[in-house]
């Protein structure tokens, strides 16, 4: 059947600059260089999905990819998004597929939401110079203390549920083995153990190799249950159920069986080539009660040794759903918006199921606090974190900690093209090819990571210190050093901001 | 071998005793009074056998390693979840979801089962979790089954009052390992995704091993059980949504 989809970029190759070395021919796994006859290089616009290697990687900066977006007559309804999603349907009867975060313009709360600094009445502390504490503590947290005097000494009587200590609120979010690739996975191991805080393994259970890294792996329980034995809950520092995505809440998965090679295959334990299917809910958890069941087996099979965190996607009625989370038991509760990317999902789920980050977070802090239960959970927030201002925002709305997962990708080189489920990642990250993989060094992939941290965690600390606040503890749920610009009173109502330019008290 | 008494124990504390036990070394274990606990033999390492009187709760040997259960009464739910070696044998019926996820060992019921038993199993060249059940199944029997073998005798030894041998929607979303059934299946009773074929000389082999396994243990007469017409189903592809997206 002749397509009528148009290609979506121009491929521009500036014939003066090119020396037709060829680099853009192997660097793309789409196929959209080629040599002719006479062997030089020519470009087929079509396959192109503007992931920006070839241009990364011409030696002669001889290659442009541009939109090639089409004129549309007249028409803000049928535009050429629209059309292009029903051509492509037309032409193959099948589901729209996509990767990563829900790309839609809606309003971005962050970019609505300004922080406070002390002038004057408050001095703000350097923290080049004076202590400033990152550090967080994740997991239950009792609902008083009891303390004894011991020859003069305080001593804690009060049990202490198990903890997993951050010595930044930054985690790596979960991205399964499968999804992407060993040396992606290896890179976010090693930048966990360096920076002092977790990566998590998602739900495709942790290869063999990556056991060095288990102090600071979350490991995950999904509805697959792939690669979930004794050895893997016991290796890890917290493990978390896996409910659901914020970039497809209420479905399961599908890792296609192109990206189901040998080791995928043995970790899994599935059969080479074979889809990896995730069910959409687990079949033992229909309530919150079996959620619990859940947990307390998760604790009982690990000896009640480490925190067990629950992740759920942003959806409507969030914060009654926390509670019975933090209620079912749960030490960690981990809550990602529909910003939140993802190696696959149908494209109509992606971008209209679910509720940003933002609403999520403030409404569960301000339910479970209502509830006088917020200490029983710690919160984690995932879901379009794209630098360290939409981070300390979530900290001052009353999140614990933030969950960083396209921001990791394209600190190792994703340039958000959206076709990781081809598993054709020409950057070695959404793939299981070998010749792609190699792309990605976990060395360097783990440096830049390391440095994207870092450069965060100094921002938030200069930000902390401007507001005159020396630890990130006494931000977390201190909604006073927000402002609103632009939102709406309901809006605002649900932050529990007011309007920029209303006094403090 | 020691016996601990159940009666009255939380499960928290139960399942301590249980624990401290094996690290102690015993190699045998009797859990006397046993009702409605959950979570015994959760992901115990050693080989250890134990033994239950009375009625253990959810999660019996859940995310197990290596120990032999043998219950003498009913079964809950979600036994052998995501188990991952060793056996567990209840001379009784069982409730939904038993074998969750199951990576290894076996389990044999030798009543009922209710909804969704052995759904997501999975298997990786010789380690295979078996399941046998001899009475009847529910709807779901062997739901997105990715490995393993599952085999449905359809005994009249439960009190179901079913008389079909399993329900509806069987093996549906498969797309590997193998179901053996005594009988037969409608049409309208399976899932799209799998066909029904004759049994051949090997599968034979693979029944009569796993049969015999299962009268033993459980007081039946094997040779009476394998006389019966024996079904096999199996997935038709290894990518049964292989076609649904749009590229
Ligand atoms: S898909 Fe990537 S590598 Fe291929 S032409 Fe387009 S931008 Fe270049
Ligand atoms: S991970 Fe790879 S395939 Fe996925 S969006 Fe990034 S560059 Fe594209």
């Amino acid at each position: 059947m002749k397509t009528y989809q148009l290609p979506e970029v121009r491929i521009e190759r500036d014939k003066d600059r090119c020396i037709n070395c060829g680099v853009c021919v192997r660097q793309c796994a789409f196929n959209a260089h080629k040599f002719d006859e006479d062997g030089e290089v020519y470009s087929e616009d079509e396959k192109c999905v503007a992931c920006q290697r070839c241009v990364s990687l011409c030696p002669t900066n001889a290659l442009y990819i541009k939109d090639n977006a089409p004129f549309v007559k007249d028409n803000a309804n049928w535009t050429a998004e629209t059309q292009k999603y029903i051509w492509k349907q037309a032409e193959t009867g099948g589901v729209l597929l996509t990767g990563m975060g829900n790309p839609k313009p809606y309003p971005i709360y962050w970019d609505h939401l300004v922080l406070n600094a002390s002038q004057v009445t408050n001095p703000s502390i350097d923290p080049l110079r004076e202590p400033m504490e990152l550090r967080t503590y994740l997991g239950s947290k009792p609902d008083h203390i009891e303390i004894e005097m011991v020859n003069g000494e305080p001593v804690l009587r009060t049990k202490i549920a198990p903890q997993i200590m951050l010595k930044t609120p930054i985690l790596f979010s979960a991205m399964s083995y499968g999804a992407i690739s060993y040396n992606a996975c290896e890179a976010l191991g090693r930048a966990a153990t360096e920076l002092g805080t977790f990566w998590n393994t998602g739900e495709g259970g942790l290869h063999r190799n990556l056991y060095k890294y288990a102090p600071n792996t979350i490991v995950q329980v999904a509805s697959g249950r792939f690669g979930v034995h004794s050895e893997y809950l016991d290796a890890a520092a917290a493990i978390e159920i896996k409910i659901g995505q914020g970039a497809k809440p209420g479905i399961g998965g599908h890792l296609p069986g192109e990206k189901v090679g040998p080791a995928v295959s043995e970790t899994r334990m599935i059969p080479v080539g074979s889809d990896a299917l995730s069910p959409a809910p687990h079949h033992d958890i229909y309530s919150i009660e079996d959620l619990s069941q859940l947990i307390f087996s998760l604790k009982e099979a690990t000896e009640y040794t480490k925190p067990i965190s629950v992740k759920i996607s942003a959806v409507h009625n969030v914060a009654a759903i926390a509670s019975g989370i933090a209620r079912a038991g749960a030490d960690i509760i981990a809550i990602d918006g529909f910003r939140g990317g993802t190696g696959a999902a149908p494209t109509m789920i992606r971008d209209n199921v679910g509720i940003p980050i933002e609403l999520a977070i403030a409404a569960v802090d301000a339910r479970l606090r209502e509830e006088g239960i917020r200490n029983r959970a710690s919160i984690i927030a995932a879901g379009g974190f794209r630098n360290s201002g939409d981070v300390i925002k979530a900290i001052a709305l009353g999140a614990d900690a933030v969950y960083l997962g396209t921001a990791a990708l394209v600190a190792m080189g994703c340039h958000v093209c959206q076709k990781c489920y081809t598993g054709k990642c020409n950057w070695g990250i959404a793939t299981q090819n070998p010749y792609l993989e190699k792309r990605l060094n976990p060395d360097i992939a783990a440096e830049r990571l390391y440095n994207l941290v870092r450069g965060w965690s100094h921002e938030i600390s200069e930000m902390l210190g401007g507001m005159g606040i020396n630890a990130i503890e006494s931000l977390r749920g201190n909604r006073l050093h927000l402002r609103a610009v632009g939102l709406s009173r309901e809006e605002m109502d649900v932050l529990g901001v007011q309007v920029a330019g209303s006094p403090m008290a | 071998m020691i016996t601990i008494d159940a009666k009255g124990l939380p499960y928290r504390e139960l399942n301590e005793k249980v624990r401290e036990a094996v690290a102690g070394g015993e190699t045998e274990i009797k859990l006397a009074n046993v009702n409605g606990q959950r979570y015994i033999a959760d992901a115990i390492d050693s080989p250890v056998q134990i033994t239950i009187e009375g009625v253990p709760g959810n999660d019996l040997g859940a995310f197990m390693n290596g120990p032999t259960v043998i219950v003498h009464a009913n079964g809950q739910d979600h036994i052998a979840n995501t188990m991952n070696e060793g056996k567990i044998v209840v001379h009784g019926d069982a409730g939904d979801v038993l074998g969750y996820g199951m990576r290894g060992g076996k389990l044999f019921i030798k009543g009922d089962v209710g909804y969704r038993v052995g759904i997501h199993m999975k298997e990786y060249k010789d380690k295979v979790p078996v399941i046998v059940i001899g009475g009847t199944a529910r709807d779901f029997f062997g739901e997105y089954m990715a490995g393993g073998t599952l085999i449905l005798l359809g005994l009249d030894t439960g009190n179901n009052d079913s008389d079909q041998i399993a329900g509806n929607y069987f093996a549906t979303g498969m797309h590997g390992g193998v179901i053996y059934v005594r009988g037969k299946l409608e049409d309208y009773q399976l899932g799209k995704e799998v066909a029904v074929l004759e049994v051949d000389d090997s599968d034979r082999q693979t029944i009569e091993k796993y049969v015999t396994e299962f009268a033993g243990d459980l007081g039946l007469d094997a040779d009476d059980i394998l006389k019966d017409e024996f079904i096999k189903i199996k997935a038709v592809s290894h990518r049964p949504y292989g076609n649904l997206y749009a590229y």
